[in-house]
């Protein structure tokens, strides 16, 4: 086990939306320099797992601690600002906002204090640099001024990871990065990935196997709300449990290529 | 970010206009009738009022449909505050009705804002009504009937003053250089915070407040805060109406005048703070036009709103404004300046 304490740990995390059990007892761990991505077929509980970590949804059983604190039932906000950021699976931006805005925007809410009524807004060199940064990161420096809504839907994408870095989290939750995204800009974002590793804890919930197993340094499988099998990336694919539930003999075979 | 330049050419035309508008204001009791410059004050005052609506409505997205409850509180603090037959201190009176309508705002937003969408619409309405009645039924100040203020408030100050008296309200020149100088203070206050990090998260509320509770912002906050400004200046506005008109009765907060803002920020264009300001005249404008026509003027009234929301959804400056912004062919959609 590495030394180095958990940001994120969970335990018997649930959520029940009337009878259904979309997340079961969920256990889980991820270290800062750890990438731990969460795979699982469609319904398998992952967005809502994310949900879950970020304050979007209440759990109904089990515990969340960040960095050591109890964040069960808090807030989005606050969970945000103890420096937890997540993207979403469905593009969740400000259309009428320029790119450039919209991280400003996200940068901004890291102020403190927050509620600022008078000095101009634009004003602020710290908020711009660390907007500018979010988007070069993102591959988007030359799109700054462009309104969001007229963006291409991959570079909408890219916003979503740009505005969720902008925040200077320690901790990431992507739901899907690379979802709709050209094979060029995957190829970049999983670079920024493997980049942003070194001094981040990643939680990456991804259906792009390729990447997954490129990346990961942990995976989890999740069927039906409930953690199947957890381990590095060779170990599942080992895995008999998983191949039969999840991957399948065509996709592992697809994943050993 | 480099300016755009065509986005510069048209900030530069708004404050043109903007200019050559406070110059006609400034000029133009020099040139026309005391009836002329009563009328404008009240322009004046009401615009006040639909830019403070403009806040909520248009930079905030909240539809309160009971914005009137600030505007008749504070002109009913005025009448409290005013001894009978005597005038009572602006410089005391002023920021008693400011802060009885600020601590109004603040208790009803506590809340109304729980609630979003018609229900927000229909809770504000609620109580905006619950206090209509409160002086509509009760004695506490003349019931239905309301109370005459028989001397506008006195601007005189204090003994370290030697009592000085800056302007005279009584005087209608006075009293409509002082509406104005509200006005401007208004607007410049208003562009202020909407320029600043405040404006920007109450504009990132309006467009997606899921994300912006999520990107870290503890919205409820900052939307109370926006209710509690927009009640604020919409007091200071009915504080100077009847301060003005000389009596308050209980329409000054009933949803007929809470309607009327909500009009008047419609007709001018949403989101824009200079549409509200010409919303406010207009309106008043055309009410002046119809009623000379035919007793049945608020049908005239009614088919000129149904026109404007058919033809011209963003208003009248809105409109303008987009049409200027095809023309100027700019990808800034980002902030219509008013």
């Amino acid at each position: 086990m590495d030394e180095r304490a958990p940001i994120l740990r969970t335990e018997g995390l649930s959520k029940h939306f009337g009878g259904l059990a979309a997340v079961r007892e969920v256990a889980l761990t991820c270290r800062v320099g750890e990438l731990h991505a969460v795979i699982g077929p469609n319904g398998a509980g992952k967005t809502t797992l994310i949900n879950l970590l970020s304050g979007d949804l209440p759990p109904t059983s089990g515990r969340i601690a960040v960095a050591g604190n109890d964040v069960t039932g808090l807030p989005a906000h606050r969970i945000s600002r103890l420096g937890v950021g997540r993207s979403y699976q469905k593009t969740n931006i400000f259309l009428p906002f320029t790119g450039f805005e919209n991280c400003r925007l996200a940068a901004q809410s890291r102020l403190q204090p927050s509620m600022r009524f008078f000095a101009p807004a634009h004003a602020h060199a710290p908020t711009r640099a660390a907007a500018e940064r979010a988007l070069a990161m993102a591959g988007l420096e030359g799109r700054a001024d462009v309104v969001a809504a007229s963006l291409s839907h991959g570079e909408q994408r890219q916003l979503e990871i740009a505005m969720t870095l902008a925040t200077a989290p320690r901790l990431l939750l992507l739901d899907e990065p690379l979802a709709g995204m050209g094979a060029e800009e995957s190829a970049q974002i999983v670079a920024l990935l493997k980049r942003l590793r070194a001094d981040h804890a990643i939680l990456l919930v991804e259906h792009d196997m390729d990447a997954v197993f490129a990346v990961a340094d942990t995976l989890t499988v999740m069927v039906d709300g409930a953690v199947l099998a957890t381990g590095a990336p060779d170990a599942i694919r080992a895995n008999r449990a998983v191949q039969e539930a999840y991957l399948g003999s065509g996709e592992a075979e697809n994943v050993s290529s | 970010m480099s300016a755009a330049s065509p986005g510069r050419r048209a900030s530069v035309a708004g404050a043109a206009v903007l200019l050559a508008c406070l110059a006609a204001l400034l000029l133009m009791p020099l040139g026309v009738d005391k009836f002329y410059v009563q009328l404008v004050t009240k322009m004046m005052i009401m615009a006040v009022f639909a830019m403070s609506l403009d806040l909520l409505i248009g930079f905030t997205g909240l539809v309160s449909f009971g914005h009137a409850a600030y505007f008749g509180v504070a002109g009913y603090v005025l009448a409290y505050a005013a001894p009978q037959y005597q005038a009572a201190s602006l410089w005391v009176s002023l920021p008693l009705a400011m802060a009885v309508s600020a601590f109004l705002a603040l208790v009803i937003g506590l809340f109304v804002l729980r609630t979003s969408g018609v229900y927000f619409i229909m809770v504000t309405l609620a109580f905006a009504q619950m206090l209509y009645f409160v002086f509509h039924d009760t004695k506490l100040a003349g019931g239905t009937d309301g109370v005459y203020i028989y001397a506008r408030p006195d601007a005189a100050l204090g003994e370290w003053a030697g009592g000085w008296k800056p302007f005279d309200l009584e005087n209608f020149v006075h009293l409509y250089y002082v509406v104005l100088a509200l006005l401007v203070l208004t607007w410049i206050v208003l562009r202020r915070v909407l320029d600043s990090p405040f404006g920007r998260v109450i504009a990132g509320i309006k467009v997606n407040e899921p994300r912006m509770r999520s990107l870290g912002y503890a919205t409820f906050r900052y939307k109370l805060a926006s209710f509690v400004i927009a009640g604020t200046l919409a007091g200071t506005a009915g504080y100077f109406a009847a301060a003005q008109f000389g009596y308050v009765n209980p329409d000054l907060l009933g949803w007929h005048l809470s309607g009327s803002a909500i009009m008047m920020v419609i007709l001018g264009g949403m989101g824009t703070l200079g549409g509200a300001a010409l919303g406010a005249f207009m309106m008043m404008l055309l009410e002046l036009l119809f009623q000379g026509l035919t007793k049945h003027w608020q049908l005239l009234m009614g088919c000129s709103i149904v026109g404007v929301a058919l033809l011209l959804p963003h208003g009248l400056l809105g409109t303008v404004a987009a049409w200027w912004g095809r023309r100027a062919t700019t990808g800034d959609t980002e902030r219509t300046d008013g």
